[in-house]
């Protein structure tokens, strides 16, 4: 770990000025930050700890969704009334990532900007071009188990390790942020970007901007949910791939679908697209089908992750088959 | 009456140290300027060391010194002054003896500073430029390339019987494949530390995590040409090992180098990362030839094991003993040959050898039984043996029958159904698959030092380790029970080189070894009181032979005349108020010879797989143990509980990965090499069957340290194939394998 | 920031130092004063700066739940969190668990169970019990399970820790 100034701020106006010096970095959680600057990995000269900015409410707001404060914790979140029962999906979804211990530190915001954990980012003896741009991709030729199949480029082929945006991309939240110029929120689907030829950006958030809330929408999905998450022990592991389904049933035709795909891309995967295919359609095994390969088209595999695709097909028919006779996880 | 202490469940005596946080680690002393040291490791495979430069690390403040193989001052050469009591044939490595790299992560620099946090910043600022050579770490690929070695780590593999190659092409039925495993890294959750004092006289105090302390003492003295009575060396308590701490690892070499330059106390730590750039159970692929009749008798085994070693040391383990331990089979044809390549050494990781051939072994021999349309648990039967044909010798001992019939009954095996695919729950494939496995129980030459005060407190010492496999409790039980005094007023200490001499901690051979020297050395001590007893005069003993006297409840008495007892404060009163010693060395006895002495295990599992997405959870397992006497039969029951875990995570998850174009192993920390969780484990059963045994040792008890492993992953393997029809012969057992 | 002259060669700039300050740490119902630079993680201040090495480090990156301590009652990763953002809250490890000589049940239980080998990652499972029976969202075997599953233990002592913990919960809720 690198030397760096610490300050700490009470609100979000001397937040954004402390966070526009050179090198500046925020600090809430501190769960995948510190174990990054641990290894050099990351090195911000200065940490503005944002801890005591009032961001820790979880409220209903006029639309009649809720607003998720950015520094609740992911713990404080999953446990909260009204996430529990109004947007169980997202509840689930947390509870499905980490441990106990790491979802009583990590915040809401910070859960949004943890980074890939592909190998290669995290050893900076081997090229990245996501750690050091231009140093090259050691996991496209490499191991790649746990990487991406879709949205990839031939810089990159990381994934965005959480579960709980797999969540909030179902349920189109918005990232509510502050900056310079002030306020604006963020759709959830353009809040993280694919690596394309700037692997090293993983959200469209800027450098001086902070997250102050994620909204929900008033729709919860609270009746047929599921959060499916594959993966290589039964915690406290990252999803090989994982499926956040919501369904709006009206008897067993679908009003409305969500199919979020985690594990599988730089961002959490949609295809809204393919979701407009099952409205009006009959809830059954062979239309999830269709939506699966419609998911998974263009996907890609790498040699060891080739099994994704397919897998991922098989999570999203089972997921959807959960969420229609309400089995909320596996 | 006498209290029995063994044979009956007892807390850890060290517990109370565990539960509060007072037991100290490796890491954990303190010493008035203690400084820091940080390793600096290499990004490269294969090479040299171009120039390496510590300019900017070493104008930090604070920093004191880097040492790097340019400024390391010079120390003995020959290579025998750097092998352990564990080392494989070879050329040992030796941190920082020159600009070659030999394999990626190897240390090349030690940056010493004032605090943890400021050396760990300035090994970040040492640049190194390296000169590349090809590296070859693909163990597939090098495989033609394998060699038998010169000489063998462990004892070469058995000479052939019969003639295993032409009963294989007579045989009706056959089975010809390759079983594999990549690497996998011990990962004890403590990381290997150690600390180094060095004293004015030039002596040193070391802390260090290690197996044991006389080889870490040992290695020291001769590395650095430092006489073994100036290197004192503890290690009261180890966070677990598994085999990583058998060899001295690079931290305490490190250590010791930087506190005699510096004359500073020198604690190094290894990161997470770090654990994985050295020792590991090695990469194995293994060829089986198995040729049986078509009722199920075993014609013909070939076992051909492939391992990987370093390019300096040859390492093996028993890997194809098996067939000759575990089957009734005349034309057995075995072979070991070894894969050099740029990495480290493999080394002993718990069960070595026996982990990796049986999990090859007892998944051909399910294949074989479904060839011969038997079930399992039966074809195993009509090949039972009750000779090690290895060594031609009776087993002193083998009640594995009774852990077939007692595990098949706890599991209800009996209700098992042949064919695959024949249980389902929902989305669930169930399957139930069984294995059995064998560990050599061994007795080592080991030395025990008894003292007991006028107070009637006994001290029994051993320098050898409890990496919590309870030897701090079981020896405490033994020395009670033999000199018939309350548990409360024996103690037991191990963990300093200054101690009696002790075998490494490992192979569970501890309780066998160290055990019958405590045993011995308290029938010693009995004796020396007698001696007592009649040098002053006493009545009742004058005539007495120590066989004739019996110890229990703090008093001494004849045997035959155990109302007319004495307190033993009463004859210690009698020695002028000086506490009374007794050293022993105990050796195996010469019977042994004539015998062959495993421990046995049987494990039945039970899987669940789903159909789509090929998820497997293990959710029951029975393993039933035949170990000789147990003990303790709480701490045993832990130790075959931690071996089961084991064995799910070598079936489903542990494997470390070669990056072959980096010549690096990749998944090097906990996220990414993962070892089971408590969500993993599901219930378990664990019985002991009774089984007796005089000739094992005086004790009668096998050691379970490995036992416990051998064969779980081949069951749960079996128990997937079971549940799926899919035959994985390649370890771990992944999702994608069964989808 | 007076460190920033190179005093060897020309080349060289001395890089700059971390500034250490007062930060203050109550532990253990005790409030210790320490003087540290930002960098320093909880964990490291409690091991290393007030030598209370009960609290174990088993990998330094939330990975395996060794460090794991309660901070206002709740179980975190004392690794990674500085010491500087921890400053009036409550600290507790494992030395702060036993009372007047008496041991917290949890701890009783552990040895009871025999919910430990090494005993290198019990303080952190013994922190984890007492959190999860805080924390209160445990209902089945399974909720158990998976809610310890922040806590590695090599040894394989899982069977046990789970049985301390289902007693620990029946006892809190008066089953």
């Amino acid at each position: 770990m690198r030397p760096f100034t610490f300050t700490q701020v009470q609100d979000v106006d001397s937040a954004v000025q402390e966070v526009s010096a050179e090198g500046a970095k925020f600090i809430a959680g501190g769960t995948n930050l510190l174990d990054l600057m641990k290894i050099d990995v990351m090195s911000p000269s200065h940490l503005v700890d944002i801890t005591k900015i009032a961001l820790n409410t979880i409220e209903e707001t006029e639309e009649g969704g809720i607003r998720l404060g950015a520094l609740v914790t992911n713990a404080d979140t999953a446990y909260h009334e009204l996430v529990e029962t109004r947007y169980p999906l997202l509840s689930h979804a947390i509870l499905a990532g980490a441990t106990a211990q790491l979802r009583n530190m990590a915040t809401n915001g910070g859960n949004l900007l943890q980074r890939t954990r592909c190998y290669y980012f995290y050893d900076t003896q081997t090229p990245c071009n996501k750690r050091e741009p231009g140093s090259g991709c050691s996991a496209i030729e490499g191991y790649n188990r746990d990487l991406a199949i879709l949205g990839t480029s031939e810089h990159c082929i990381a994934t965005h390790p959480s579960d709980m945006c797999v969540a909030l991309a179902a349920l189109e939240a918005t990232v509510r942020v502050k900056g310079p110029q002030g306020e604006r929120p963020i759709p959830f689907a353009e809040f993280h970007r694919l690596p394309g030829d700037n692997p090293h950006l993983d959200s469209n958030l800027q450098p001086d901007e902070i997250i102050t809330a994620i909204d929900l929408p008033a729709q919860g999905f609270a009746q047929h949910y599921t959060y499916l998450k594959l993966r290589d022990r039964a915690s406290y592991a990252f999803a090989l791939v994982s499926v956040a389904a919501a369904l709006d049933l009206e008897g067993s035709i679908i009003k409305e679908a969500r199919i979020a795909l985690g594990g599988v891309a730089h961002k959490p995967w949609r295809v809204p697209e393919a979701e407009a295919f099952l409205r009006g359609k009959e809830a059954t095994t062979e239309n999830f089908r269709r939506v699966a390969e419609a998911y998974l088209l263009g996907a890609k595999g790498y040699g060891d992750n080739t099994f994704k695709v397919e897998l991922a097909k098989r999570a999203i028919v089972r997921a959807l088959e959960q969420a229609t006779k309400m089995e909320p996880t596996s | 009456m006498k209290e029995n202490y063994t044979g009956k469940p007892a807390n850890r005596v060290d517990g109370h140290a565990k539960v509060t946080g007072t037991a100290k680690y490796a890491a954990e002393f303190d010493a008035p300027n203690l400084v820091h040291g940080v390793v600096v490791n290499s990004a490269i495979a294969k090479g040299r060391i171009k120039s390496i430069d510590t300019s900017e690390a070493l104008a930090l403040e604070g920093v004191l010194e880097v040492f790097t193989h340019e400024n390391r001052p010079g120390y003995t050469w020959l290579d025998k002054h750097y092998q352990d009591e564990d080392s494989p044939p070879g050329s040992p490595f030796r941190p920082l003896n020159s600009d070659k790299i030999l394999f990626s992560m190897q240390p090349i620099a030690l940056v010493v500073a004032e605090t943890f946090e400021l050396a760990r910043y300035a090994a970040l600022l040492v640049k190194v430029e390296y000169e590349r050579e090809p590296h070859s770490t693909d163990f597939e690929a090098n495989i033609s390339n394998a060699y038998k070695p010169k000489k063998y780590k462990s004892t070469p593999p058995p000479d052939p019987r019969g003639d295993a190659e032409q009963a294989f092409a007579a045989a009706e039925l056959q089975l010809e494949e390759v079983y594999s495993h990549t690497a996998q890294h011990h990962n004890p959750i403590e990381m290997h530390a150690s600390i180094a004092i060095w004293q004015e006289d030039g002596s040193l105090i070391i802390y260090d995590k290690i197996q044991g302390v006389q080889n870490s003492q040992e290695y020291i003295s001769n590395a650095f040409g430092v006489p073994k009575e100036k290197v004192q060396v503890y290690s009261p308590f180890v966070g677990g090992a598994f085999g990583s701490g058998l060899r001295p690892q690079y931290q305490l070499f490190l250590a010791v180098l930087a506190a005699r330059e510096l004359k500073r106390p020198v604690k190094v730590v290894l990161t997470r990362q770090q654990m994985f750039s050295f020792g590991h159970r090695p990469t194995t692929a293994q060829r089986i030839a198995m040729g049986a009749s078509p009722d199920g008798k075993l014609q013909a085994i070939q076992h051909n094991a492939f391992g990987e070693t370093s390019t300096f040391e040859d390492y093996n383990e028993d890997v194809v003993i098996w067939p000759g331990v575990l089957y009734h089979c005349d034309n057995v044809q075995v072979s070991h040959q070894l894969v050099s390549l740029d990495v480290y050494t493999p080394l002993d990781m718990r069960a070595p050898g026996g982990t990796t051939g049986t999990f090859a072994l007892e998944i051909a021999i399910d294949e074989m039984a479904y060839k011969a349309g038997l079930d399992p648990l039966e074809f195993r039967l009509k090949n039972y043996t009750d000779t090690d044909y290895n060594e031609g010798k009776p087993f002193s001992s083998k009640e594995l029958k009774e852990c077939y019939r007692q595990g098949a009954e706890r599991f209800g095996w009996a209700n098992r159904k042949m064919a695959p695919r024949s249980m389902k729950k929902g989305h669930q494939l169930i399957g139930w698959g069984m294995a059995h496995g064998g560990w050599e129980a061994k007795q080592k030459e080991a030395a025990a030092k008894a003292v007991l005060s006028p107070e009637g407190k006994l001290e029994v010492s051993c320098a050898t380790a409890d990496i919590g496999t309870g030897t701090y409790t079981v020896m405490t039980q033994i020395a009670a029970e033999t000199m018939g005094l309350p548990i409360e007023d024996v103690s037991f200490k191990l963990g300093d080189s200054s101690l009696p001499k002790s075998p490494l901690e490992g192979g569970s051979w501890t309780v066998s070894s160290v055990g019958s020297a405590v045993k011995q050395v308290c029938e010693k001590l009995q004796e020396e009181l007698l001696k007592v007893a009649q040098k002053n005069g006493h009545e009742i003993f004058k005539d007495a032979k120590p066989e004739e006297i019996s110890f229990a409840n703090g008093r001494m008495f004849l045997s035959e005349a155990p109302a007319q007892s004495v307190p033993l404060l009463e004859v210690l009163a009698l020695n002028e108020g000086k506490p009374l010693e007794a050293e022993v060395s105990a050796k195996p006895a010469k019977e042994q010879q004539k015998y062959s002495s495993y421990s046995h295990s049987a494990t039945f599992a039970e899987v669940q797989v789903d159909e789509d997405l090929g998820t497997v959870k293990v959710t029951r397992l029975v393993s039933a143990i035949a170990g000789g006497k147990i003990i303790n039969p709480k701490t045993a029951r832990s130790q075959i509980l931690g071996g089961t875990v084991w064995g799910i995570g070598c079936a489903l998850e542990e494997h470390t990965v070669m990056d072959n174009h980096l010549g690096r192993f990749i998944n090097h920390d906990l996220d990414k090499y993962h070892l089971p969780v408590n969500a993993d484990i599901p219930e378990t059963d664990v019985i002991f069957v009774e089984e007796k045994d005089e000739i094992v040792n005086p004790l009668g008890a096998k050691g379970l340290g490995e036992i416990g492993i051998v064969s779980v992953a081949p069951a749960i393997a079996n128990a997937v194939f079971h549940a799926t029809g899919k035959r994985i012969r390649r370890l771990p057992i992944t999702l994608d394998m069964l989808m | 920031m007076n460190k920033e002259n190179a005093v060897g060669t020309a080349e060289v700039t001395r890089p700059t130092l971390p500034q250490t300050r007062t930060v203050t740490l109550t532990v253990n119902g005790t409030e210790h004063q320490l003087q540290l630079a930002p960098w320093t993680s909880v964990l490291d201040a409690l091991r290393e700066y007030l030598h209370l090495t009960g609290t174990k480090k088993g990998c330094d990156h939330g990975q395996c739940g060794a460090c794991t301590i309660l901070l206002d009652g709740k179980r975190i990763n004392s690794c990674l969190t500085l010491a500087v953002m921890q400053e009036g809250k409550e600290i507790t490890t494992v030395e702060g668990l036993a009372k007047d000589g008496e041991l917290h049940p949890v701890q009783q239980a552990f040895i009871e169970h025999d919910a430990f080998q090494c005993g290198y990652c019990t303080p952190g499972q013994i922190c984890s019990v007492i959190g999860l029976v805080n924390e209160g969202k445990a209902k089945t075997l399974d909720d158990i399970k998976d809610l310890m599953s922040g806590n590695i233990c090599r040894c394989g002592a899982y069977a046990n820790i789970v049985q301390v913990a289902q007693e620990a919960l029946e006892r809190r809720t008066g089953l």
